[in-house]
């Protein structure tokens, strides 16, 4: 991994602040004491994703994947830290060289049905952005747009037709041709298969991989299934409530997995080659982010946790060449 | 196990008459339970899984009706009965959970409140008594401090401790049987193992009888004594978890099972079925499954029937798969 990463976040975290309103401030004012609620979406999370990798985003509600997902794509700026794309701080970069650097970067939802707008015609939802963007000029709109169809398995001739008239696997295909219209290096999929029957997901997932093959395309996968992320990604990052806990190659993670939460999480991950199994489900919730444990944010649910963990933030480091972990066990 | 079955459904027809035709979500589905055992009911969306559950329960609304069949369960013919006797029996002798607890909850009634009118909508008990018993099926499903958790409201739990209300609810009457629909598919992976390992616990230390409705072949796997696949409102496969999942007979089973990523070899191409289901409306005559198959001849635009492959496993298919053919084959398609 000489080569500059395609993506490198510094110590990102995401802030959500709920603001105090009129009559918190007023409760103030008589001496009370009402502070902002706020909510640490990501904590401090540094990664690097290098050009044509695969890179699987795990994690369970809550435990600011989207979130991270979304300051990747540009769509939030981050509280802190620094967000580098190509080498070049996103944040430094002038207007033109932003609004470039951000098109190489699209994304894809959970839910085309809201990420579709309902009254525009597909011709127009695929369209648009890359006439706007200069890509193509005014008349070559419906042949690009009938390759971006063909190149995600879609008849041509629905090109007139509105989102509400296909099936969700179809919707979730014309999502992804908007996506790719813009001629994207770099794909961030929010659980992008997450709502879709099994046959379908698989139609969809070999969808992405053709697409990977073809176009040399980046993918950022955040996912709750890890079923799916192993199939796809070549490296795994695991989150829990905002902070990363590990990260490895796929095969080496699904062999031995280091961190305890992450052992946790693939024992429990039902798999359809195992037979009347006895669930053996580590205990507790998942905390609330707007006020997460001190120390290890694992640790009220850890089956190894001791003193230190409740007291010191383990730092996520690495155990053996291009794996990380942040566990105070792994200090011996 | 064995003895006579607790629930029994024969040919059971569920139709909607809507103004585009009319639908037949559930067109002849049969198949039996018995006490202690959990039934996986796997399909996609539109299979008629839920229709199913639904009609087990009396919960059809127009424009759905049952319009034939019947469902036996202990011995006692539901189908026709009247509301009135569908509602001393829903939640006493046959209970449902669902996929969002939120819509088995009231928000604005506490957690106390609501399991005590259930317990006295079906018995004279004292107040007491029921707070009792709602206190110990709180504790049966593994939620902690039940007396402190007897007073909060709905919106004060976590989605999987609501879940786990929602599963004291239909179990505070001791029913024969739970129709589950989806109950962890909105869960988290540890909190799914959490409600599953509970789920266990109980239908082998009580002798609950179960039918887990679910898209999930590996919670099936990992959870159900049989299991019985749908597909366009029928059932087309049959038989005990293991035997079907290994050694799949129909070839919609056989796409399905392998369409899960973790049966295919990591970074491969996936086996994909191609197309999609067909609506409902507009079924073509024979096997529905016949535009998908790539087995079907002049021979499926005939119904194929539900046959027995085995003494414990039927099949819908002219060409149905040999068990013992290897279970996927990886790439193609």
């Amino acid at each position: 991994m000489s080569k500059q990463p395609l993506m490198r976040l510094e110590g990102v975290s995401k802030r959500f602040a709920k603001r105090l309103d009129t009559a918190e401030k007023i409760v103030n004012l008589i001496g009370g004491d009402r502070r902002e609620e706020v909510v640490h979406a990501v904590d401090r999370v540094s990664m690097e994703i290098a050009d044509g990798e695969v890179v699987g985003l795990v994690g369970e509600s809550g435990c600011g994947k989207s979130t991270l997902g979304r300051v990747v794509a540009g769509v939030h700026a981050a509280s802190d830290g620094k967000v580098y794309w190509r080498g070049k701080d996103v944040s430094t970069l002038s207007g033109a060289e932003r609004r470039d650097a951000l098109l190489k970067i699209q994304m894809i939802f959970q839910d085309p049905m809201s990420s579709l707008n309902p009254r525009m015609r597909v011709r127009d939802i695929i369209g648009e952005a890359p006439r706007v963007h200069g890509l193509i000029s005014a008349g070559e709109v419906d042949d690009y747009v009938d390759k971006m169809l063909l190149r995600v398995g879609l008849d041509p001739g629905f090109r007139m037709r509105y989102p509400h008239q296909f099936s969700g696997g179809q919707r979730q295909r014309i999502g992804i041709a908007r996506a790719l219209a813009v001629e994207p290096d770099f794909l961030v999929c929010d659980e992008s298969i997450a709502a879709l029957d099994v046959s379908i997901q698989a139609q969809v997932l070999n969808l992405f991989m053709d697409l990977r093959e073809d176009l040399g395309l980046t993918y950022l996968f955040i996912s709750h299934d890890l079923g799916v992320v192993e199939h796809l990604s070549d490296r795994v990052v695991i989150m829990y409530l905002g902070r990363v806990v590990e990260v490895a190659p796929t095969e080496e993670l699904f062999a031995g997995p280091n961190h305890p939460y992450a052992q946790a999480l693939l024992d429990e991950v039902p798999r359809i080659d195992t037979r009347k199994r006895v669930f053996q489900p580590i205990k507790g919730e998942i905390p609330s982010p707007i006020n997460p444990p001190k120390g290890c944010h694992f640790h009220p649910r850890c089956p190894h946790a001791f003193a230190r963990c409740r007291e010191e933030a383990p730092a996520l480091r690495e155990i053996a060449p291009g794996r990380l972990s942040a566990c105070h066990l792994n200090d011996g | 196990m064995s003895k006579s079955p607790v629930l029994e459904v024969n040919d059971l027809k569920t139709h909607f008459f809507t103004k585009a035709g009319v639908a037949r979500a559930v067109d002849g589905v049969s198949f039996s339970l018995a006490r202690g055992e959990v039934l996986g009911l796997v399909g996609e969306s539109g299979s008629g899984k839920t229709v199913t559950g639904f009609s087990l329960m009396g919960l059809v609304d127009a424009p759905g009706k049952v319009v034939g069949g019947s469902i036996r369960l202990a011995g006692e013919e539901l189908v026709g009965k009247s509301e009135h006797d569908w509602r001393s029996l829903r939640g006493r002798k046959i209970a449902m959970i669902f996929q969002d607890p939120m819509m088995t909850l009231n928000p604005v009634l506490r957690v106390d409140t609501q399991m005590i009118e259930a317990i006295r909508a079906h018995e004279h008990v004292s107040e007491e008594a029921a707070r009792e018993r709602a206190r110990a099926a709180l504790a049966r499903v593994g939620i902690p401090s039940p007396d402190e958790r007897l007073v909060a409201y709905p919106h004060q739990f976590s989605g999987g401790m609501r879940q786990r209300v929602a599963i004291a609810i239909a179990l505070l009457n001791e029913p024969e049987v739970i129709v589950a629909d989806e109950p962890t598919t909105a869960l988290d992976v540890t909190i799914q193992a959490q409600i599953l390992y509970e789920v266990q616990k109980l239908c082998a230390e009580t002798g609950l009888a179960m039918i887990w409705i679910t898209h999930d072949l590996a919670v099936v796997g990992g959870l159900a004594d049989r299991v019985a696949v749908m597909y366009a409102g029928r059932i087309v496969e049959e038989g005990p978890v293991g035997e079907v999942l290994d050694g799949p007979l129909h070839p919609y089973t056989r796409g399905l099972i392998g369409s899960v990523p973790s049966h295919n070899q990591r970074g491969k191409r996936l086996t994909q079925i191609p197309g999609m289901a067909p609506s409902l409306l507009a079924l073509p005559p024979g096997c529905s499954f016949a535009a998908r198959c790539p087995r079907a001849d002049a021979a499926c635009t005939e119904m194929p029937e539900l046959v027995s492959a085995s003494d414990r496993r039927a099949v819908r298919c002219h060409h149905p798969h040999r068990p013992d053919e290897p279970a996927y084959e990886g790439g193609s398609a």
